[in-house]
């Protein structure tokens, strides 16, 4: 009798470990080699794009805190630029200022969670989620400081930021400044050399450049395969074009280089923040609003910013009213996530829960 | 049988007390015996019991001493503070998790295959227990001394393998059965490489009995068999699939593994089994390449805490390379296997049986014939210490240079209006 093998079919998720979140995949294994992959999203979805057609300008704020939820910053930036486009009114320097600070503290914290997952799918077993935890802390400390939430902050406002910092925010930022990059540092000799990491990621996932621009793919998945293009620089909002940083990006595009890339964005964040920290202004913090924002019938704008996920934009239409007449999301995460087939199959199922670590989806965005 | 049992301390002591010099003069020097005359058969099923009551129970408090260490140490190493409540230092955490998992109802899916999967728990410590067996904890204290000592503990070990597969195949679950298809295929691999290792053991040793390995280690075996540590060490780690070889139970990649269906006392027994596991395997690299109960100072008096000494310390070891690294791909490891570990053990087994040829019995007198003395073990520790330097370093530089990273190219970009290209 003829040996016959037939393949077999597993969802991975929707509670999985390393799914991050609810995701689901219906995975067909040849062995342990993937021959097709479906992913299968919308168990997060919460509707918040119709649930903003519902509130006033101010209020959809607190949605955006929960799209992407280890970036809550960008996406009130994201949403406060389009709101100000809308509004046409500009923000105070030292708002803007403060704007960048906390969204590039937030991008640090956030890279620290992709990367520190990364690591643990790997299979480390924790202690370099652990020592990125440690940083992170300290951020969300800095962040319960300034509005009173480490998670879901609501910080910013059209017009600029909730409120000046505290007294003892200076000094407990200059402290963080002191102590990041030794940290970081020491993640990085953790892990950054190690054989097996470096066998794992080398040479798997490799997303290549054309296809990545073809799929509209950003942010450090579009930077680590080669694509030099950060909307910082590409289209500076706020006071992106008053400081001085890099664009890290890969060769290869492959799992090692998303991963390098995101160690030296935190590098270059921090680098921001210190900039920021000499240069910030006095002044006013937010720009003088009517409490109930109503912005001219029938307009529309676009505000993106560049998330630690990719591009995350804000598609606002207004009717006159005090909501939105439509809200439109384009979260990086979705987008992302439209490379996955192309970098899976082939491959082994170790290889695609790294390589899904190393898109660093967040299922709040990608189901919104 | 008398012989068998006359050398070992501990069940001598123990049939003296009971069965006293009416039962084999040689042995009880003048004690009375606290049986009757014509009992004496009693006292050998009393002393076999006790110990092995004292084994099995040991084995599992270890176990549970394990448990608590290792999440202690891992703690440590991911600057947390571990279990710190229930008990002093949180030593009782152990048994706490022990009763929470006692009073979980006991599920087995619909699917399943009743009778192998309730069967698994038992196989898996069954073959962990018999392993222990052979191991001499102090001077003169084994359950058994067997001829065949270190080929018995390879066959025991691989039992756990049938275990494995038993529970993945029994469960009828995709991931446990994921988890026991790659466990077959990787501890069949690297069962070569183990024994390979284990062989420059027995050729130096001249003995396959644990008892005479130990007395063989006049300098502790990982100075002369470096490379033989080494494989063993991994080997013995991809046994007892801990990282970077523990893709059969890969948390981030197919929940538990084999054991994904496995809940309540089932669980637990399967928890114990491995981290006993973990235990047995100190121990025999401690017997086999740290001298066993021999120390510098009062060998045969404090053998015991030798041994837990050293025990200790491999287990340390385990966790600290749980801690720290992460985990392999199914190819790589097999690759590793094949491509890496097995030219090491011929290298290691090729050069070993020369020198035991040349000291044991080329260049000795007469009278000495296979007898390996200490000056001789110091000399091969230096020639396999260079051997072992040089085959990892040529080894390791063929399969490592191909696979260095790149470093990160860094942009400066213009704001605005600049022209983006492919770079």
């Amino acid at each position: 009798m003829a040996f016959k093998t037939e393949p077999m079919t597993i969802n991975i998720g929707p509670q999985h470990p390393s799914t991050h979140g609810v995701f689901r995949l219906r995975v067909t294994f040849d062995g342990e080699v993937i021959v097709d992959v479906e992913p299968i999203f919308g168990y997060l979805h919460r509707g918040s794009e119709k649930l903003a057609e519902e509130r006033n300008y101010v209020q959809i704020l607190t949605l955006t805190d929960r799209l992407d939820y280890t970036a809550s910053m960008t996406n009130n930036q994201a949403y406060c630029l389009a709101v100000e486009k809308l509004l046409g009114v500009s923000v105070p320097e030292r708002g803007k200022y403060l704007r960048v600070m906390t969204a590039e503290l937030q991008r640090v914290a956030s890279h620290l969670i992709a990367v520190g997952f990364f690591l643990q799918d790997l299979g480390a077993l924790a202690t370099p989620l652990m020592y990125a935890f440690r940083v992170r802390e300290s951020i969300l400390d800095l962040f319960e400081m300034l509005c009173g939430a480490r998670i879901t902050v609501s910080y910013m406002r059209p017009g600029g930021v909730f409120a000046e910092p505290p007294e003892d925010f200076w000094p407990a930022l200059r402290r963080f400044m002191e102590e990041a990059p030794g940290l970081i540092e020491e993640l990085e000799n953790l892990i950054m050399e190690n054989e097996i990491v470096v066998v794992r990621t080398k040479g798997t996932g490799i997303l290549g450049i054309e296809s990545a621009i073809a799929n509209s793919v950003s942010g450090p998945v579009l930077r680590g395969s080669g694509f030099a293009w950060d909307w910082r620089k590409a289209d500076p909002y706020d006071i992106y074009d008053q400081v001085d940083f890099d664009v890290p990006v890969g060769n290869n595009g492959d799992n090692y280089d998303r991963f390098q890339v995101r160690i030296e964005e935190i590098k270059q964040s921090l680098k921001i923040v210190s900039q920021c920290i000499r240069q910030i202004p006095d002044g006013l913090i937010r720009a003088e609003l009517p409490l109930v924002l109503r912005p001219p019938a029938w307009q529309e704008s676009y505000g993106r910013v560049e998330s630690p996920k990719g591009e995350l934009g804000f598609y606002l239409v207004s009717d006159g009213s005090v909501a939105p007449y439509r809200c439109k999301i384009r979260s990086p995460s979705l987008i992302n996530l439209h490379v996955l087939k192309e970098l899976l199959v082939g491959w082994k199922l170790a290889d695609m829960i790294v390589t899904l670590g190393s898109i660093d989806i967040n299922l709040g965005e990608v189901d919104r | 049988m008398e012989s068998f049992l006359e050398n070992n301390g501990m069940y001598r002591g123990i049939y003296c007390y009971f069965a006293g010099n009416e039962g084999n003069g040689l042995w009880c020097k003048g004690l009375d015996g606290i049986l009757p005359l014509g009992w004496e058969w009693l006292g050998y099923f009393i002393a076999g019991f006790t110990i092995m009551l004292i084994l099995v129970n040991g084995a599992l408090l270890g176990a549970a001493i394990f448990v608590w260490g290792e999440r202690r140490i891992l703690a440590r190493i991911h600057k947390r503070r571990g279990p710190n409540r229930w008990g002093p230092f949180g030593l009782l955490q152990p048994i706490a998790d022990l009763l929470k998992l006692l009073i979980k109802e006991d599920l087995v899916p619909t699917v399943a295959d009743r009778l192998v999967f309730t069967l698994v728990p038992v196989v898996m410590l069954m073959s962990l227990l018999l392993s222990l067996a052979v191991i001499p904890f102090a001077y003169n204290t084994y359950l058994a001394d067997l001829n065949v000592a270190i080929l018995y503990f390879v066959a025991v070990g691989s039992l756990s393998t049938i275990a494995i597969f038993m529970a993945g195949w029994s469960s009828g679950n995709k991931y446990a059965m994921f988890g026991a298809m790659r466990s077959v295929a990787m501890l069949i691999s690297y069962e070569v490489p183990l024994v390979m290792s284990l062989v420059g053991v027995v050729l130096i040793a001249g003995s396959m009995s644990m008892v005479d390995v130990v007395e063989a280690q006049h300098v502790p075996f990982i100075l002369v068999q470096p490379l033989g540590a080494l494989i063993f060490l991994l080997g013995i780690s991809a046994e007892l699939n801990r990282t970077p070889f523990d893709i059969m139970e890969a948390e981030s990649e197919i929940i538990a593994g084999y054991h994904t269906e496995y809940s309540g006392i089932k669980f637990a027994l399967i928890q114990a089994a491995e981290m006993a596991g973990v235990l047995a395997a100190s121990a025999v690299i401690a017997t086999l390449f740290l001298g066993g109960w021999s120390g510098p100072v009062f060998s045969s008096q404090l053998g015991a805490v030798w041994f837990l000494l050293k025990l200790t310390f491999v287990a340390f070891v385990f966790v600290w390379i749980r801690g720290t690294f992460p985990r392999l791909r199914i190819d790589q490891i097999m690759a590793f296997a094949w491509k890496f570990l097995l030219p090491l053990a011929f290298i290691n087994l090729m050069s070993t049986a020369i020198e035991v040829y040349f000291f044991g019995f080329y260049n000795a007198p007469a009278n000495e014939l296979g007898v390996i003395t200490g000056d001789e073990l110091w000399v091969m520790a230096a020639i396999n210490s260079g051997i072992a330097v040089v085959a990892i370093t040529l080894f390791g530089r063929a399969t490592r240079d191909k696979m260095r990273p790149n470093p990160v190219k860094l942009h400066k970009l213009e704001p605005a209006g600049t022209v983006l290209g492919v770079n």
